[in-house]
């Protein structure tokens, strides 16, 4: 158990700077989520945790030490790879025992956690298998042993889930989720998946093209978000941004933003705003409706699938509460 | 999913093999054969007659005390030569491995070697150690040391043990760096997380993880050295002094056409010819399957 902090964590490859500056505390045991979209430089910060790229500038401490110089195998961590990245050559057994082993933890000793650990990902059919003999959900489930059984202080995960598909996603996203609140492990965790982020983080980093535009719990993030990138990037169908000017109305920073879910469908008469149906989801507990403005622009709707559904082609009026509107200046801060 | 082009005909598939079936044919069946033939006579001196002597040349031939040194000699010889050759370029191969910026000259240099021919190889020592004028024999001579190959048992293995290795550094660089890349990134980056230092690594997971390519490589390099050394032997000792360097392919020509023993000679052709055999059939017959994961 452990406490991760980075301190104004800068990262460049050659003269490339790819991370511009990354502050954040995590407090022991919290599951941490970085998000973002793909390129933004999520591995590169984990990466930089663990030890597998070298720091450009700043600091990072794990329980207060500064670890930057500090090699992988000396950080008391563990990490679970994308692509599993399990020991081919050897079975599910040596896999997850390989770091007790080299740590010289006492044979009955390595026997009775990789046991538990197993036990506890239902693995023990399989311990003597080769990592080619089993399905992608049980390489990911030996990945997430081998990072257990050693009892880490942190653990680092990079997309672990990105190879499975989407039901076993929500499988495994819920096993994590309970393995870690059991373990009580300070955990941070890359994904480009805002949904999984959503759900897995005590708090969220969200991540911009090198810059961590806000951190936070999920529903602070969602509901407050301080900037465009983080109100468009958090919440599907994302955020609707209106032109102010265009709008011509109230006319605060250089764009509106509003949630799919705050806009409503109302009669003509009732407001100054209107479109026609481009098109309608109705996907059965809700209806997406997009809409385009007079003046062109896009709207989203999202309402109780109960709703009556306007036709295509329809003309309506669109409303929304003052107080669900975001306002954004033209740099994408929130005003 | 391997794709095969299927004829109609049989003849157009005969015409497209038939080249390599023709030289094999002609340089090997061929020749081969007639080693097998003689092996079973003894033909007069002046070459006029044979006489059939059945296996006598090979209970001859086992008898003989030069003949057996001369599998000793070849053991020792492959085995040093394997094991030089591929350690060396083992350990350049590590090397490049981590490099990434100007790895490709290095790689470029690295290669070189291998398309110089064995005899040129065998000078080029042969002139660096040359026991009057070589520059290596004057440097050892300046720190006290009298390189004398020509006249050592022991010095006239280690340069053509080094001449030969040398010639296959390069080749077996490749592989091991092919090898080497083929390897995940991020099972070495597990590991290291996992607590592996360089060492521990390298032994637990690089090595078993390159063992495919280095059972090839033990093979073919072993395949090498005892057929393909000739040329090295022939231009730096001639299989001398006395017979210290003569393995079993030297002695083949030298009691063949040198000594004019022909059946001796064909008979030891056929010996090699059963080692040889072995090796190809431990190659194929294992290479595919020890693959270790
Ligand atoms: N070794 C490297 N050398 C140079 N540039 C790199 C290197 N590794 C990453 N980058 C660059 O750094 C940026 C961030 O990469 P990173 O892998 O951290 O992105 P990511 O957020 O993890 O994306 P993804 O979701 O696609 O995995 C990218 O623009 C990438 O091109
Ligand atoms: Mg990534």
């Amino acid at each position: 158990m452990a406490t991760v902090t980075l301190d104004n964590v800068r990262k460049a490859f050659g003269k490339t700077q790819v991370i511009h500056g990354v502050d954040l505390d995590i407090a022991d045991g919290e599951f941490i989520v970085i998000v973002g979209p793909s390129g933004c430089g999520k591995s590169t910060l984990l990466r930089m945790v663990a030890g597998l790229e070298s720091v450009t500038e700043g600091e990072i401490r794990i329980d207060g030490a500064r670890v930057n110089e500090a090699e992988p195998m000396d950080r008391d961590i563990a990490m679970v790879f994308q692509n599993y990245a399990l020991y081919p050559h050897m079975s599910v057994f040596d896999n997850m025992a390989y770091g007790l082993k080299i740590a010289g933890t006492p044979k009955d000793e390595i026997a009775r956690r990789v046991a538990t650990a197993a036990g506890m990902l239902q693995l023990e059919p399989y311990l003597k298998r080769r990592p080619r003999e089993l399905s992608g959900g049980q390489r990911q489930r030996v990945a997430m042993g081998r990072a257990i059984v050693r009892k880490p202080a942190v653990f680092l995960f990079d997309e672990p889930l990105s190879n499975l598909d989407a039901k076993l996603r929500v499988q495994m996203r819920l096993e994590i989720k309970t393995l870690q609140r059991e373990l009580g492990v300070t955990s941070l965790y890359v994904t480009h998946d805002q949904v999984e982020a959503m759900t897995l983080a005590d708090r969220m980093v969200v991540m911009n093209a090198g810059r961590a535009d806000q951190i936070g719990r999920p529903l602070d993030v969602y509901s407050n978000p301080k900037t465009e990138f983080v109100a468009g990037f958090i919440g599907s169908p994302p955020t609707n941004f209106l032109d102010a000017a265009r709008l011509g109305r109230r006319a605060k920073g250089a764009r509106l933003g509003i949630r799919p879910e705050h806009v409503r469908i109302v009669p003509e008469a009732e407001t100054d705003l209107g479109g026609t149906v481009a098109y309608a989801e109705p996907l059965g507990a809700e209806t997406l409706i997009h809409l385009r403005t007079l003046d062109g622009q896009a709207i989203t709707v999202r309402q109780d699938g109960a709703h009556p559904i306007p036709e295509e082609g329809a003309t309506c009026g669109i409303a929304w509460e003052p107080r669900d509107e975001m306002h954004f200046a033209e740099s994408g801060q929130r005003v | 999913m391997e794709k095969r082009v299927t004829f109609k005909g049989i003849w157009l598939p005969l015409l497209l093999v038939a080249p390599q079936i023709v030289i094999t044919a002609v340089f090997f069946f061929y020749p081969a054969g007639q080693a097998v033939w003689q092996s079973l006579f003894i033909p007069d001196p002046f070459g006029l007659s044979m006489q059939y002597v059945g296996l006598d040349n090979f209970r001859f031939l086992f008898d003989d005390p030069f003949y057996r040194a001369s599998f000793v000699t070849t053991a020792v010889f492959s085995i040093l030569v394997t094991a030089v050759s591929m350690g060396v370029a083992l350990y350049l191969a590590v090397l490049a491995d981590r490099l990434i910026k100007g790895s490709g000259t290095y790689r470029t240099l690295l290669i070189w070697p291998y398309a110089v021919a064995p005899a040129v190889a065998g000078v080029l020592w042969l002139f660096m150690f040359n026991t009057r004028v070589g520059v290596v024999t004057w440097y050892l001579g300046l720190l006290g040391y009298d390189w004398n190959h020509v006249l050592n048992d022991g010095e006239a293995m280690g340069l053509v043990v080094v001449a030969s290795a040398w010639g296959r550094i390069s080749y077996n660089f490749l592989f091991f760096l092919a090898g080497l890349q083929a390897i995940p990134r991020s099972v070495i980056e597990a590991a290291a997380i996992d607590g592996a230092r360089f060492w521990t690594r390298f032994r637990t997971i690089v090595f078993p993880l390159l063992s495919p390519t280095t059972f090839f490589l033990l093979v073919v390099n072993i395949v090498y050295a005892f057929f393909e050394t000739f040329g090295v032997i022939h231009t730096i000792t001639s299989g001398g002094p006395q017979q210290a360097t003569t393995i079993l392919v030297y002695k083949v020509y030298s009691d063949g056409f040198v000594g004019q023993d022909l059946g001796s000679s064909a008979a030891q052709s056929v010996v090699l010819l059963v080692l040889v055999s072995i090796l190809t059939i431990i190659q194929f017959r294992y290479i595919e399957r020890r693959v270790h994961y």
